[in-house]
């Protein structure tokens, strides 16, 4: 069974144009459609990477499995359970169950807690074990994360280095042995040298403590290495979900394939085929019917900008959100 | 030669200690030529180019065997001298961040104006002219140039900045970081406006980044930068494929590609060290899994392995076991006692 089922999820604001705006009748409010009928699901113990560009809704999107906003529409099941439906005591459980890790390891932890402090902080709040537990229990979190324990248990942020300063916001995400980890960025800050280790880190403890990932990234070329399955947004919207290999060299969606193509690679005697694509990102306010992507589609047709595409299974396993392409079962 | 730099120090005087953010830096840059400098947070590129362009602050102590741009002594110049014969009209700067490099009351095309008007003597109409192509050649429209940055994304901000950099035909444009946090489908047009540009203007580009896959992309030759030094400089295909130093070595299985979905990748243990201390030695010797202790010993000199390719290293003899041992994890973990 999957542990979170995401269905026609819905995150819309509204920008007021302003009182007088308005009562002159001069403006309407807008909608910005920032997540507009977002539909995945994940396996346990999977990492998903869900990657597009800037203002495609993808942070928008965990900040509604975070429970961190009440999405406008839709629905977010965590082990069947709807999120939003939740009594107290699940609340607690889900808050639980449910962790983040952080794009910049400088500016999200705090300066004033020692590596312990943030590490116990989360037990605390929920208020777990007693004083010698929680000790213990960071002790070991902080092993697993790579950090020695009566090294850093006293240091503060400052007194470590970027590589360093993730490994903690890892342990103080992990000390509550969550479910679900959802990861935003989580090396974009990092050096490349050190890249790695982080990477191998997080996809270790997955396997080791058993959690399932959302890796959030704009770098398909990190999301290529360290992801199972590979969702690529645009504007709201999932546009193509498939395991990482066969969207990365097979991909269908002419998005998905201009991304791809517009990845720098590190060869100097590799020559890059040039993006099959028009325009720039517009903004999700007040969407035009028929698909998003059409005003940037080199293979537009009149259908597309009549009727949304569904999100169907082209190929197994291999989901797109375009009219080219026809549900493999209907052949 | 466009630009030669011999032995290069900026040191920066803090209480109590020196901070060695460019500790002997030698390299040279061709007419027409992209060379690709590539390094990590803290490695000097930036005071590197702030060097050049004169932007550290009085309190640094600059030294070299040689500055020079087409053969003039840079040092030699005074602020005055250099502002008026080297600024923008010789060597340009595109800055790391478009954002804040622009300034938000005024108009984008006024702003480059200003900098047309200061440098050359041309009137009202013939500005707006020169603005006018320089904007086409960006990919920018025209009539843009009437707008505000806010009314920029951050793509077009990049272009606005890269059209300035043009304004006065330089021999010598400086980029750091020119795409750095902008989408990967911005980026690409980005660097492809950059290589048409420099078909057309036929100005050399000294190109400031960490993203070892744009410097890839771009450049005809790379130095890899660390600790205030160059570790490595050659050909950027001979680079790539025959790397001689440890740290490129490392750097190279460090970097993901989609194009080896396969690959593992590999980082290199530890931090770089504090500039501020006095390190004899090689100072990449401390995460390499190679050093011998000469390596703590003594600076290594920059050995021209071959024509035009310069090693930092002294144990370039051994480079073919050293290339077979960096591809496998077990080899830089053998340090890890130090993270």
């Amino acid at each position: 069974m999957a542990i979170l089922e995401v269905n026609d999820l819905k995150q819309y604001f509204y920008i007021d144009p302003g009182l007088l705006a308005r009562t002159l009748g001069r403006k309407q409010t807008s909608v910005i459609k920032a997540v507009d009928g977002l539909t995945f699901s994940l396996e346990p113990g999977e990492i998903l990477g869900l990657a597009g560009e800037s203002g495609c809704g993808k942070s928008t999107a965990c900040m509604a499995i975070s429970k961190l906003r009440e999405p406008t529409g839709g629905t977010i099941r965590f082990k069947g359970k709807d999120i939003v439906k939740m009594d107290k005591a699940e609340n607690r459980e889900y808050r639980r169950k449910v962790q983040l890790i952080f794009q910049d390891p400088y500016e999200s932890l705090n300066p004033r807690f020692t590596v312990f402090d943030t590490v116990a902080e989360p037990l605390r709040a929920l208020d777990i074990g007693t004083r010698e537990e929680r000790r213990r229990m960071v002790m070991e979190t902080l092993q697993l994360a790579g950090l020695k324990p009566d090294e850093y248990l006293d240091r503060y942020p400052h007194q470590m280095s970027g590589g360093e300063r993730q490994r903690v916001g890892i342990a103080s995400a992990l000390v509550l042995e969550p479910e679900l980890v959802i990861a935003d960025e989580p090396v974009s800050m990092l050096d490349v040298s050190i890249r790695a280790s982080i990477l191998d880190l997080i996809r270790s403890l997955s396997e080791r403590m058993n959690f399932t990932c959302i890796w959030v990234s704009h770098d398909l070329s990190i999301l290529s290495n360290v992801s199972e399955r590979l969702m690529i947004m645009y504007l709201g919207r999932t546009m193509e979900l498939a395991p990482t290999r066969d969207l990365i060299t097979d991909p269908l969606h002419p998005y998905a394939k201009a991304l791809i193509a517009a990845v720098a690679i590190p060869d100097p005697t590799y020559r890059r085929p040039i993006p099959n694509i028009r325009g720039e990102v517009s903004q999700p306010i007040d969407p035009p019917p028929g698909c998003r992507f059409q005003t940037r589609c080199t293979e537009v047709m009149n259908v597309c900008a009549e009727v949304e595409p569904p999100l169907i299974e082209a190929k197994p396993r291999h989901f797109v959100a375009c009219h080219l392409y026809r549900s493999a079962d209907n052949g | 030669m466009l630009l030669k730099i011999k032995n290069l120090k900026t040191h920066y005087r803090i209480t109590g200690a020196t901070v060695k953010a460019v500790d002997g830096v030698t390299l040279s840059i061709k007419e027409d030529e992209v060379f690709g400098l590539a390094g990590e947070s803290g490695c000097g590129k930036s005071t590197l180019i702030r060097t050049i362009m004169r932007l550290v602050p009085q309190s640094a102590s600059v030294s070299a065997d040689e500055l020079s741009y087409r053969g003039q002594d840079l040092l030699a110049l005074s602020d005055n001298e250099y502002r008026e014969k080297i600024l923008w009209k010789a060597i340009s700067l595109v800055p790391q961040s478009a954002m804040a490099s622009l300034n938000p009351v005024y108009r984008v095309g006024d702003q480059i104006a200003e900098t047309i008007q200061t440098h050359a003597p041309l009137n009202k109409n013939e500005t707006a002219d020169r603005i006018e192509t320089l904007f086409k050649g960006v990919g920018l429209q025209p009539a843009l140039a009437r707008n505000y940055p806010h009314e920029f994304s951050g793509g077009m901000r990049q272009r606005a900045m890269i059209a300035m950099s043009l304004a006065l035909d330089p021999g010598l444009i400086i980029m750091d970081e020119p795409t750095t946090g902008l989408d990967v489908l911005v980026q690409e047009r980005i660097l492809r406006e950059l290589k048409a540009i420099r078909e057309r203007s036929k100005a050399a580009i000294f190109l400031i980044t960490h993203d070892i896959s744009v410097i890839a992309e771009m450049s005809d030759r790379i130095g890899i930068m660390y600790a205030g030094r160059i570790m490595e400089q050659a050909d950027a295909v001979e680079l790539f494929n025959e790397p001689f130093h440890p740290y490129t070595l490392g750097l190279k299985n460090a970097f993901p590609s989609i194009r080896a979905l396969d690959r593992q990748l590999i980082s290199i243990p530890g931090s770089p060290p504090n500039l501020a201390e006095d390190i004899p030695g090689c100072l990449f010797a401390l995460r390499c899994p190679f050093a011998i202790p000469e390596c703590e010993q003594k600076r290594p000199p920059d050995l021209e392995i071959r024509p035009n390719h310069f090693v930092h290293c002294i144990r370039t003899d051994h480079v073919e076991e050293f290339r077979e041992l960096a591809g496998d994890k077990k080899t830089w973990q053998s340090l890890k006692s130090t993270t």
